[in-house]
């Protein structure tokens, strides 16, 4: 069915394409870290590829304008993704001059818009189709199919970004897997003390307000501070205690890194642990201590279970949290995703800033998902919230 | 014992203007921290008027993301606006896991060195809270009384103006006190972009191994982020008794 009048989003849409259409779509640079120069669609592409690309976008707008049903824009806005993600590449390897291995071609504004506007169309299709947990995951896994299929097509190769991976792969898994470790070891460590902690609260409200102020003055004081405060006592911890050197303790590097992410960490456990068992309802309890069960019974299989979403949530608050902020470890050393943005800072290579800065963004954003997905699956009531 | 909370804050405010005004009065106390002969005190350049910058730096972005995160949140809720709906709830889910650092360095290359990549990355995070929760508190008015205000013949510009931001007050307000304590701290990260914040302070600590100026750095935007949350909660407080 096509709809009488046109769609605002659609509207919004086709402005967005029409200027970045128009905007440069790849930069071609001397070498790395000079101002580069600019190609529109039609002078980045083979001339074929350039028409097949800008007609892909075309239609796709056009289904945006005309069409309200969450299907055909999410199919088109699909479509367009994939063909801005080929097309880059092709773009890439059109642009770099034979036997110049320090030319870099790099996505420019007009693809960054693109790739924005039409993840807008998907990203509305999904929403007005409310999926499941098991469908989102679903899509997810897709995304992540495809493009985990075009990185080792070797599509990108001729991407700067790619050029800055091929020189330092081996650093950039051992950085990715500190950057994990840092943020799901200091996560761990968070659920086996906040959860205990949260229980305590709950069940000692003379502990809760203390419990609490303390760790809402820990989350004021800045990041990059606190990482920094750390160094001091762990440098003495290694020192002075035995045995703490020989665990890997140091006064600086990924120790203050990950204990400064525990604490910011225990904030949002501990107080959704509280949340989570505050809210059961006063039946459920009732219910409970009436079937005879004993106190740790009622808390394992009543009250854990039914506060479980909410902690969760925590959970999810954290993680997101900790992966972006484990780039800071990078200043005092730890090491992670950091360590590329930070060095792309320093010495003014962008392509550098993009290899640390798009994983980061990349793994936060699996990781919503992925337990926003958990949440809903372990919500007992069937009501959902948007999005 | 009710007067307890507030002495502390007032002494925390009074610490705080001291060490900004006359630094060496607190030299003693961060001595035992810096290296024998390293300076204790911060000194290229004033701690009152970086934490001036700072504060000004987080009023700017914070002023610009309440404008527009409110004004964006009042437009997906009227029927004009209520196919933005589900896609902006979407967005701002999306949004919030960006890393602040990412952002940062991102805009870098677009905007160049110095306060603007740190005022562009502190207007996106600080966009997500006051959007939320204005959004949160518009669509959640109770119906009763919105529905009375239009039987009094009210127009959709007057409901808006004289009951529905009036009573939403409260919940915006507790959105842009989250959004002004997470922007203090970001600021500091501005630093490494060259901006100058409070963070400069402490990213020259960890560079010469000072750990004086880190924690007078991070102890500053700390006292600040205390006292601002609680100033700000005490306007909540206000504008809930009123409404």
């Amino acid at each position: 069915m096509v709809s009488s009048n046109i769609d605002k989003l659609g509207a919004l849409i086709v402005a967005m394409v029409a200027y970045a259409a128009s905007s440069p779509f790849a930069t071609l640079r001397s070498n790395r870290i000079v101002q580069g120069e600019g190609f529109g669609i039609p002078s980045a592409l083979p001339a074929w590829m350039a028409g097949l690309l800008l007609t892909v976008i075309a239609l796709a707008s056009l289904v945006a304008l005309l069409r309200r049903e969450a299907i055909p824009r999410l199919v088109s806005a699909a479509a367009v993704m994939v063909a801005l993600f080929a097309f880059i590449g092709e773009a890439a390897a059109f642009l770099t001059p034979a036997d110049n291995t320090y030319a870099r071609v790099a996505p420019a504004t007009g693809f960054w818009l693109l790739l924005f506007t039409f993840a807008l169309l998907a990203a509305d299709g999904i929403s007005r189709m409310r999926p499941g947990p098991v469908m989102r995951l679903l899509y997810l896994v897709t995304a992540m199919a495809i493009i985990a299929a075009i990185l080792l097509s070797g599509l990108w190769a001729d991407l700067s970004v790619m050029k800055e991976y091929a020189v330092r792969a081996d650093v950039f898994w051992s950085e990715a897997s500190r950057h994990l470790v840092l943020a799901l070891g200091s996560l761990a460590a968070a659920v086996a003390v906040g959860v205990p902690l949260g229980i305590v609260c709950e069940r000692v409200p003379a502990t809760r307000a203390a419990v609490l102020n303390t760790l809402n003055i820990v989350q004021t004081i800045p990041s990059i501070a606190l990482f920094g405060i750390l160094i001091a006592p762990l440098g003495w911890v290694a020192a002075h205690v035995p045995g703490a050197y020989a665990l890997g303790i140091r006064g600086i590097g990924a120790t203050p890194a990950f204990v400064a992410l525990f604490l910011y960490s225990l904030l949002p456990m501990v107080a959704n642990t509280v949340a989570g068992l505050a809210g059961v309802p006063r039946e459920s309890r009732e219910a409970a201590r009436g079937i005879g069960m004993t106190s740790a019974q009622r808390l394992l299989r009543v009250e854990f279970p039914l506060a479980l979403p909410v902690i969760l949530t925590g959970i999810r608050i954290v993680l997101v949290q900790n992966i972006g902020l484990a780039t800071i470890a990078a200043l005092i050393g730890g090491g992670g995703f950091g360590t590329f943005v930070f060095q792309g800072l320093g010495q003014t290579a962008t392509d550098l800033v993009l290899l640390g800065a798009l994983p980061t963004v990349g793994l936060a954003f699996v990781s919503a998902v992925v337990l926003d997905a958990l949440i809903d699956m372990n919500s007992i009531s069937p009501a959902r919230k948007d999005a | 014992m009710r007067a307890l909370p507030y002495l502390l804050r007032g002494l925390l405010l009074a610490l705080l203007m001291t060490f900004l005004l006359v630094p060496q009065t607190m030299e003693p106390l961060l001595r035992p921290l810096a290296q024998s002969n390293a300076p204790v005190i911060y000194n290229q350049g004033s701690l009152l008027s970086l934490t001036v910058q700072h504060l000004l730096t987080v009023l700017a972005a914070t002023s610009a993301a309440t404008v527009v995160a409110v004004s964006l949140a009042i437009l997906v809720s009227r029927p004009a606006g209520a196919e933005f709906l589900p896609l902006s709830r979407s967005l701002v889910n999306i949004g919030q896991t960006f890393p602040p650092v990412a952002v940062l360095a991102l805009a870098v290359p677009v905007v160049g060195f110095g306060e603007k990549p740190t005022l562009i990355a502190l207007f996106l995070y600080g966009l997500l809270p006051i959007f939320e929760s204005t959004l949160t508190s518009l669509t959640t008015l109770p119906r009763a009384v919105v529905e009375a205000a239009r039987g009094t013949g009210m127009t959709g510009a007057q409901r808006l103006l004289q009951i529905e931001l009036p009573l939403a007050l409260p919940v915006i307000l507790s959105g842009i006190r989250l959004s002004v304590v997470i922007s203090l701290a970001t600021a500091t990260i501005g630093s490494t972009v060259a901006a100058r914040t409070l963070g400069e302070v402490i990213i020259a600590g960890l560079q010469s191994n000072n750990l004086a100026f880190v924690v007078q750095g991070g102890l500053i935007v700390g006292a600040l982020a205390v006292l601002i949350y609680d100033g700000l909660s005490a306007l909540e407080r206000l504008t809930v008794a009123r409404s």
